[in-house]
């Protein structure tokens, strides 16, 4: 679908590195520019014409992402430099005075280090535990699961939405609804599926949630921390300078400005955040199930096809997103990627930033395909069609 | 040396590579190799005595090249004093970095004649020699006479 809106695609590759990062459509590339050559001014700071625009097309990114998202208010939308930053941020800036030693943090084996490193850190510094809720056998988390592991200590439950090598969608809306009955914070990492499923906060009433523009049409560079107002309020700034500060006269007098100012010090990515708002504009007129619905599609597919070749081992047969892990029998991971790279096929190898994974499915190192909707059927026959030759896979991969 | 050859030999090493081991005993030193732009990652286990390279093994998970360019140096550094063994080691870097270079000492090494081609297999071939070199240097100048 649409591929004509992307560049990238003109040249002759097929991409299937969506997980990592997905391609930007024209009016995103177009948007930068525009703010480049027509208001390429400072936000929040000048009294003239071309500031006050720059003012207006950025926080109207905050109205599109608040809207995306169904956040109540758009104070609750906090610009970052992507989903790391804000769960950094919010394990740094919240979690971090809140809990004490011997707290504990449910986290799962398949977490992004984006995820996972912040909270052992927490765990280094302030001594709380980081404990792994089990796995099903579809490496899925599920309710039942989750209920087991809660302690009267458990405060914090961090999960993402959608897992970028099984690529299952949490029981997210389940899973913090049992929380909450429990006093129990809930965390949501949303980097993979941001631009795949639909988000409502409200609906999925978890408390603070971060994702990235670049794994949604956007900018790189730019990312979101959304956290409900009444816990945000008692964030601690970690970045502390120009644009955050309503006032100051010695080290006493300091007073900070209100969110979502508070949170954003510094000069923020303006093309950035300008042209995400071109982004996710884009996306609503796609339509988010129009792109599941399509994705769910072209996994189908691709899964029918690697599943009758007997040297492929599938380690996410179900699930609904567009990821696909597998590998081919005694072939490093590595070495069909560049197998495939011959043919202009971009597919990623390796643990994917999910380091605690092998203790779960048993190896270290995979091949990842992630799906996005300018993937086509013939791009997959294509993908298909060069690893179902084992021979040629060795003759060719060196 | 034929493409073909060279591909034989590579598979060859990559599917049956020779000294995968843990080292026996300790008398053997435990070194990684791994560098940041790849997924591969190999142990050597080496065991010097007066000089001399009495036996290296390794393990790890890495891709065809890393793990033949493994199973092939340490065939050659086996028996070698370290100063020989540095000099082999110096000779293959030469070549994978288009630099000049002995082709007589190479032995199985020259497979990886052409590999300066693929920018990013490079480091794959360098792996293990990353590794080894940790273990050399340890080893003090004067000794090398
Ligand atoms: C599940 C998950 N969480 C977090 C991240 C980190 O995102 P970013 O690198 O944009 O901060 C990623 C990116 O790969 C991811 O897949």
């Amino acid at each position: 679908m649409n591929r004509e809106d992307f560049p990238m695609l003109l040249q002759d590759i097929v991409y299937f590195d969506n997980g990592a990062t997905t391609l930007k459509p024209k009016c995103v590339i177009d948007k930068t520019v525009e703010y480049y050559e027509k208001y390429g001014a400072n936000a929040h700071r000048g009294d003239y014409d071309i500031s006050y625009k720059v003012d207006q097309e950025y926080e109207n990114t905050r109205r599109l992402v608040k809207e995306y998202i169904h956040a109540k208010y758009l104070e609750e939308i906090i610009f970052t430099a992507g989903s790391t930053e804000s769960l950094n941020l919010i394990v740094q800036g919240f979690f971090a005075n809140l809990l004490d030693p011997n707290d504990e943090v449910l986290i799962t084996k398949s977490e992004h280090a984006s995820n996972v490193l912040p909270w052992f850190h927490l765990a280094n510094k302030k001594g709380i535990k980081v404990n792994y809720i089990p796995l099903d056998d579809n490496h899925y988390v599920t309710l039942e699961n989750v209920k087991k592991m809660i302690t009267p200590n458990t405060k914090v439950i961090s999960l993402a939405y959608i897992t970028n090598v099984i690529g299952d969608i949490r029981p997210i809306k389940e899973i913090a609804e049992y929380a909450h009955q429990h006093n129990i914070f809930v965390v949501v990492d949303a980097a993979q599926s941001i631009g795949h499923i639909k988000t409502d906060v409200q609906d999925l009433d978890v408390d603070f949630l971060a994702f990235s523009a670049h794994k949604m049409c956007g900018p790189t560079g730019v990312g979101v921390l959304y956290g409900k107002k009444e816990l945000l309020e008692h964030v601690e700034p970690l970045i502390l300078g120009g644009g955050m500060n309503e006032s100051f006269d010695n080290e006493h007098e300091v007073y900070y400005k209100e969110l979502p100012a508070r949170l954003e010090a510094g000069t923020p990515n303006i093309a950035g955040v300008i042209a995400y708002g071109a982004a996710i504009e884009y996306l609503n007129k796609i339509g988010l199930d129009t792109i599941s619905e399509y994705e769910k599609k072209l996994r189908k597919y691709l899964i029918d096809k690697l599943i009758d070749i007997p040297f492929i081992d599938l380690i996410n047969i179900e699930s609904d997103s567009g990821i696909v892990t597998f590998n081919i029998t005694d072939i490093f991971s590595q070495d069909v990627a560049y197998y495939l790279n011959k043919y202009n096929i971009c597919v990623r190898a390796g643990s994917h930033c999910a380091k605690i994974l092998k203790n779960e499915v048993g190896v270290t190192n995979t091949l990842r395909v992630s799906l996005y909707f300018y993937n086509t059927f013939e791009e997959i026959d294509m993908l298909v069609e060069l690893l179902s030759d084992k021979e040629k896979i060795l003759k060719e991969m060196l | 040396m034929d493409e073909n050859i060279k591909r034989e030999i590579i598979l060859d090493h990559y599917q049956n590579p020779r000294h995968r081991g843990l080292g026996e005993d300790d008398t053997y030193k435990k070194v990684n190799s791994n560098n940041e732009s790849c997924i591969d990652n190999i142990d050597l286990y080496v065991k010097i005595e007066n000089d001399l390279i009495k036996d290296i093994q390794f393990n790890g998970e890495a891709c065809a090249i890393s793990t033949s360019s493994t199973s092939i140096m340490i065939e050659n550094l086996i028996g070698k004093t370290i100063a020989e063994a540095k000099k082999y080691i110096n000779n293959f870097e030469n070549m994978v970095n288009e630099k000049e270079y002995d082709e007589n000492l190479l032995q199985e090494g020259i497979v990886y004649q052409d590999i300066y081609k693929q920018n990013n297999r490079k480091t794959c071939a360098t792996l293990p020699y990353v590794g080894i070199k940790k273990i050399l240097d340890t080893y003090p100048e004067e000794r090398e006479k």
